[in-house]
């Protein structure tokens, strides 16, 4: 060896200087990933408050797990042209995908018309980026960052006494972020509508549009149905009732929304999704969704693929709304654990989206 | 015993270019992966063109390398440590190649598009969209960077083992220095 010898300290400091660097590299791996702030709120910890809110998994979406794959077109109306070069506000007969479900992470849940209920769409212009969205009936998100999502989702743990969330902890979550209460009451008084087609579908979260000259107008978004709106039923129907109306309403004729763009006043917070705006913002009739066509998830076009609300074409960026990044991270954590897992049957089989003949038989 | 000669500069420029690219790499990676915080998204629209960056820098290093001998080992480095010096070094190369490669790969069988900088400028896919793969390449992801973090920490402790403990040159032949410590 050529090592000259320094005397038995000086060598030992040599050899902790050896493995000082690679120990202190280790250990800021460790902080980087989590490990050393059990507060954090990760991706997986997440995933885990999912799982004990009564998520499913095993080869299902972790939310929004009972669905129906839908396909159809957006035709630009050109008005929101001037706001957005985005392609989908100036062609026509843009290519969508598209999937409706039920809010619950329960593949199998029965469908309840006080559940969440939701439209995510896949825009794919022929020569641009493509754009997904993913809208909530809710007009409001009572939640404001990925502290109170966290907060939330385990409130809603499952206690396995009664199958259900424990009351005193869902009252607890309340009385803790009283900065949601107005958010909370707003979506409590909501119109329930009686199925999925006579719905509008709401962004919630708050997006940037950017026009030909880079000017920025920051939006909320709504889909409006172009269906007469009913409310709904108070007679409970079958487990897949509102499913079964749905596959039968487009069966029977295309159906059509209207995507309403809001533009932020003065005074709406872009940043915060959990605030109201105000009741006489601008609205922009950018274009109409026409959906004509229904099939199973399973074989579907809508189930290898997750709606990340920041797979945005250019025209589009996020705002500063924090749960777009929380959304944007749980969504592909949720696609990569499903895609991995064996997965059982849809509760939407592909005869039932397939002959309206068959449908009808089984309401009797 | 004769001093060992240094690399070129160009070897050694593109050494501590990636080294740095790397490193930065592998603690943005981890921490975009276990965050649902604001800087989420920013910090994944990073990775991607600094991964491909890595990949077109590592090719061009490995067509570099295979034209140009690195300088020996010292002779009295013991047989096995000189083998584990060669096959780290053909593990580094094969994981700084296929890393980003797989992260490329995983997107594209994930079918996301892949913005390489802004929304305008896309990747290509280099797999067909296949969710199962998606997801197999997912892991694939992590087991490699993972195992690359393992190797990086063990190749600098084997740096600073001849800087600092044989002091036989070989550290001074990356740094560039001249008069050994
Ligand atoms: C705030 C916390 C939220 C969390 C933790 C969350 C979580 C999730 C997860 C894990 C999925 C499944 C993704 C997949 O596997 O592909 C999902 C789907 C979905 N989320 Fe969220 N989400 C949140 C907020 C929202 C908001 C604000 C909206 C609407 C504006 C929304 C709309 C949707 C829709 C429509 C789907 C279903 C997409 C589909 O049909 O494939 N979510 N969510
Ligand atoms: C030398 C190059 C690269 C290194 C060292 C690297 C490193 C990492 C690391 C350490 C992680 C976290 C893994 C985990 O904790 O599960 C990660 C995740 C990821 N990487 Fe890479 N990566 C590289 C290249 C790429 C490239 C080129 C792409 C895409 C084009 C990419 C896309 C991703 C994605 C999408 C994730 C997951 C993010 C999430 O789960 O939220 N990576 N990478
Ligand atoms: C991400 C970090 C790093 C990577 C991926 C990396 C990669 C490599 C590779 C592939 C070689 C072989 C060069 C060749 O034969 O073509 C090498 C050599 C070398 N590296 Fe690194 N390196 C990293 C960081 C470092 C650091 C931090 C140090 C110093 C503390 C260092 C010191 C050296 C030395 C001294 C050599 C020459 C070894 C020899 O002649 O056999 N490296 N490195």
């Amino acid at each position: 060896m050529a090592a000259k010898s320094t005397g038995p300290s000086g060598s030992a400091l040599r050899w902790l200087g050896v493995a000082a660097a690679p120990a202190a590299l280790a250990l800021g791996f460790l902080w980087a990933g989590g490990w050393l702030s059990p507060n954090r709120v990760t991706q997986n910890r997440l995933m885990g408050e999912l799982h004990d809110a009564g998520s499913y998994g095993q080869g299902f979406r972790r939310a929004h797990s009972k669905g129906v794959c839908v396909t159809g077109r957006f035709d630009a109306s050109g008005a929101a042209a001037s706001v957005s070069k985005a392609a989908i506000f100036h062609e026509q007969s843009v290519p969508v995908v598209g999937r409706f479900a039920l809010g619950a992470g329960q593949p199998y849940v029965t469908d309840n018309p006080a559940t969440v209920r939701s439209m995510a769409l896949r825009f794919m212009p022929k020569d641009a980026p493509e754009w997904r969205a993913a809208m909530n009936n809710p007009p409001v998100l009572p939640l404001r960052d990925a502290q109170d999502a966290s907060d939330f989702f385990s409130s809603q743990r499952i206690d396995p006494a009664t199958g259900k969330p424990d009351p005193a902890r869902v009252k607890a979550f309340g009385a803790a972020h009283p900065w949601l209460q107005a958010a909370a009451e707003k979506n409590a008084h909501r119109v329930i509508t009686s199925g999925f087609a006579d719905d509008t579908y709401h962004s919630l979260d708050s997006f940037l549009l950017v026009g030909e000259t880079g000017t920025k107008t920051a939006v909320r978004w709504a889909m409006v149905p172009v269906q007469l709106v009913a409310p709904a039923d108070t007679a409970a129907g079958g487990r897949d009732y509102l499913f079964q109306r749905l596959i039968a309403d487009i069966h029977d004729h295309p159906l059509q929304w209207h995507m309403v763009l809001t533009v932020a006043g003065p005074h709406d917070a872009v940043n915060d999704p959990s605030q109201i705006w105000a009741q006489d913002d601008r609205t922009i009739d950018a274009g109409t969704l026409t959906l004509s066509a229904v099939e199973s998830e399973d074989g579907g076009p809508c189930t290898g693929l997750t709606f990340d609300p920041l797979v945005l074409p250019p025209g589009i960026v996020a705002s500063a709304d924090p749960i777009l990044q929380l959304r944007s991270g749980a969504y592909m954590r949720s696609f990569s654990l499903r895609s991995g897992e064996k997965r059982g049957p849809s509760a939407i089989t592909p005869a039932m989206t397939q002959a309206p003949a068959a449908e009808s038989e089984k309401k009797s | 015993m004769k001093p060992i000669p240094a690399f070129s500069p160009l070897a050694r420029v593109l050494h501590w270019l990636m080294a740095v690219m790397i490193l930065s790499m592998l603690f943005i990676g981890i921490f975009m992966a276990s965050s649902l915080g604001p800087s989420y998204h920013r910090l994944v629209s990073l990775h991607r063109p600094l991964g491909i960056a890595i990949l077109v820098l590592a090719l061009l290093r490995l067509t570099y390398r295979l034209r140009h001998a690195p300088p020996p080992l010292p002779n009295d480095l013991p047989a096995v440590l000189k083998l584990a010096a060669k096959g780290s070094h053909i593990l580094l190369y094969a994981l700084m190649i296929a890393l980003p490669l797989v992260g490329w790969g995983m997107l594209s069988a994930g079918g996301y598009p892949i913005p390489l900088w802004g929304n305008a400028v896309l990747l290509p896919p280099i797999l067909p969209h296949n969710p199962a793969v998606w997801s197999w390449l997912r892991s694939i992801h992590t087991v490699l960077a993972f195992t690359l973090f393992g190797l990086v920490l063990a190749h600098i402790g084997a740096a600073l083992f001849h800087g600092l403990i044989r002091r036989d040159g070989v550290l001074q032949s990356m740094t560039g220095r001249k008069t050994p410590l």
